[in-house]
């Protein structure tokens, strides 16, 4: 039997798609055609690298963690709860996907800075303020990447079959060893899948951390704000910094694909 | 000691209202087309969904009343097996196995060796590292038995435990499940749109239609005066047991059946009714299954009449309304009726 594909790509489709393609690529291969490879391996070694590289790295991981801890959860009550105004509840948490991040930022100013609704009276009684601190990064990223998260679990526990909840009731188990020791291996991939994304998200936020958290090397210079700001003064080491995100992006997909990503696809 | 219920389900479209009791080793069958509200019935026994009304109650302990008692599903003593088993697919056999008796704060050590145990009863003794996915289909239901009956539950539920599996398995998963609930001493309840399986596996059967029972009684009763017509195409089977020797199966109620196929050991011989035909004087020729009977009953069904006859091999059959005129039956009356071997069907049990 002839299957749809067989006859060739239309050229109405196969330009426009080629086209896409070019413009995707292009971009990424003038990144690395660019790159001053004759200095790069000193570039890389400075200290102002490897210091914006493991702020970004341990700041995405704790924002994905803190996603974890918080977004399973929320996406489960989304899933599988009867609670009223779900979808009310649904809306506001994808908000900040579609909320420009600088946006994020003040917002999360208003009300975690020292003068905001929550820091004021934090700042009073403890004497400690966020913004402009490493936590502030964490807080920043975490408020841009969870909603990947929830997203993508809240799919994934759409898609898991209940019946195997009502199997484990029937064995005895309440909702919250069900929830242990069947739902949450059911939904594994899916939960790493929405990890990887929300990390991702997180490695590459600006507008949120800039805002909220400020530019300073060391707590709170991730690595897109160095390349911002190298931009203006050293191109060459704007592209430096770039490559090695684009590195690590790279890695993070091949590493992950077909252990989570490529399964989480296709069940 | 039993399970008791009367359970009122409204839903949009179709209102449920069954009750239903089953003493203990007890097995009832709850038979009745797709979409009748059999499923329902199951839920709420074990707790999945609250009814609107009703009440449940196992050896005298209230599950549900509409007072506003509710124990959840894992809270009550029961165990069930789905259509397509639902083991959960990453856990092993005897990991499945052993969940309930975790869940319920069993130690590892003991339940995994009462996991065990029950997988070597259900014939997987050797599988119990594979998870479900590396089962066949028969394996895997065999083990999702394992599993609701582990922890010997006061109550068994069974949602049409055989409909998912391919002709051949079927009967042999049928006749080990006729076993296990021959040695189960709670109260099993079995939902199926199988006539077969009712018949083979229960001990009585509720014939539930549009969400009422439109019949309750033996197998044997119901196949034999079927109350409406539907009932009486759905279940006109009449399954002989007996014991299988070359092509003839010797009936424990006496008298012999000869059969098309070769057979050994313990099997029902299932005869259609539509396939006895009757005659007023032995039939000429030599048909190997000819038996003298007399007619206990008639009931017209549609174009046919459905006779229930009594003897040495008990039948059912349907004759059309005409040539049941001409044979001038009446109640009472001496019959000879007769089956090819052909059409006797033989079940394992």
């Amino acid at each position: 039997m002839r299957r749809p594909g067989d006859g060739g790509v239309p050229a109405p489709l196969l330009v426009p798609a080629v086209l896409a393609v070019a413009f995707l690529v292009l971009p990424l291969v003038g990144l690395v055609v660019r790159a001053p490879w004759s200095d790069l391996g000193s570039r890389l070694v400075e200290p102002a690298v490897g210091q914006a590289l493991r702020l970004s790295l341990v700041a995405a991981t704790l924002a994905t963690l803190l996603s974890l801890l918080l977004g399973v959860p929320l996406a489960w009550v989304l899933a599988r709860s009867r609670v009223r105004g779900r979808s009310v509840l649904r809306a506001l948490v994808t908000v900040p996907l579609v909320l420009p991040p600088v946006v994020g930022g003040v917002a999360l100013f208003l009300v975690l800075g020292r003068q905001g609704i929550v820091g004021s009276w934090l700042y009073e009684t403890t004497g400690y303020a966020l913004p402009f601190t490493t936590a502030a990064v964490v807080v920043a990223e975490t408020f841009v990447a969870m909603p990947f998260l929830v997203i993508s679990v809240e799919g994934a526990l759409r898609a898991a079959d209940a019946r195997f909840e009502d199997a484990a009731a029937t064995l005895g188990a309440d909702r919250w060893t069900t929830f242990r020791r069947v739902t949450l291996p059911l939904v594994a991939p899916g939960i790493a899948a929405g990890a990887v994304l929300s990390w991702a998200r997180a490695l590459g936020e600006f507008g949120a951390t800039i805002t909220f958290a400020g530019n300073f090397p060391g707590t709170t210079q991730t690595m897109p704000l160095a390349v911002y700001l190298a931009l203006q003064s050293d191109p060459e080491a704007a592209i430096v910094l770039s490559l090695v995100l684009l590195a690590v992006s790279l890695a993070t997909l091949l590493l992950l694909r077909d252990r989570w990503l490529g399964r989480a696809g296709t069940t | 000691m039993t399970l008791d219920a009367r359970i009122t389900v409204r839903r949009s479209g179709l209102t449920v209202e069954v009750e239903l009791a089953v003493a203990d080793g007890e097995v009832l069958a709850v038979l009745g087309p797709n979409g009748a509200g059999k499923s329902t019935v199951l839920r709420v026994l074990a707790g999945l969904l609250r009814p609107d009304a009703g009440r449940v109650v196992v050896d005298g302990d209230q599950l549900w009343d509409a007072a506003g008692v509710h124990v959840p599903a894992h809270q009550r003593s029961l165990g069930m097996v789905f259509q397509d088993h639902l083991l959960f697919p990453h856990l092993s056999a005897t990991e499945n196995v052993a969940f309930g008796l975790r869940a319920r704060g069993v130690p590892r050590a003991r339940a995994r060796a009462a996991a065990e145990a029950w997988l070597d009863r259900v014939g997987l003794g050797d599988l119990g590292d594979r998870r479900p996915g590396r089962l066949s289909g028969g394996q895997a239901q065999r083990a999702a038995l394992a599993r609701a009956l582990v922890g010997d539950p006061r109550v068994l539920l069974l949602d049409e435990p055989l409909s998912a599996l391919d002709a051949r398995t079927r009967l042999t998963v049928r006749a080990e499940l006729h076993r296990h609930l021959a040695e189960y001493r709670g109260s099993a309840v079995l939902v199926t749109h199988d006539p077969v399986d009712a018949m083979a596996l229960a001990g009585r059967v509720l014939v539930v239609e549009d969400g009422r029972v439109v019949q309750s009684g033996t197998p044997a009763e119901v196949a034999r005066r079927p109350r409406t017509d539907y009932v009486a195409r759905l279940v006109g089977l009449v399954l002989l047991p007996g014991t299988g020797s070359g092509t003839s199966v010797a009936l424990e109620g006496g008298g012999t059946v000869a059969v098309a196929e070769q057979v050994t050991g313990p099997v029902f011989a299932v005869i259609r009714p539509e396939s006895v035909a009757l005659y007023l004087e032995r039939p000429a020729g030599s048909p190997r299954n000819v038996w003298p009977l007399r007619l206990v009953s008639a009931t017209p069904h549609g174009s046919v009449v459905r006779c229930d006859l009594a003897g040495e091999v008990p039948l059912t059959a349907d004759v059309t309304a005409t040539s049941f005129a001409e044979l001038g039956l009446a109640p009472g009356a001496d019959v000879w009726a007769s089956v090819k071997a052909s059409e006797v069907a033989v079940h394992t049990r």
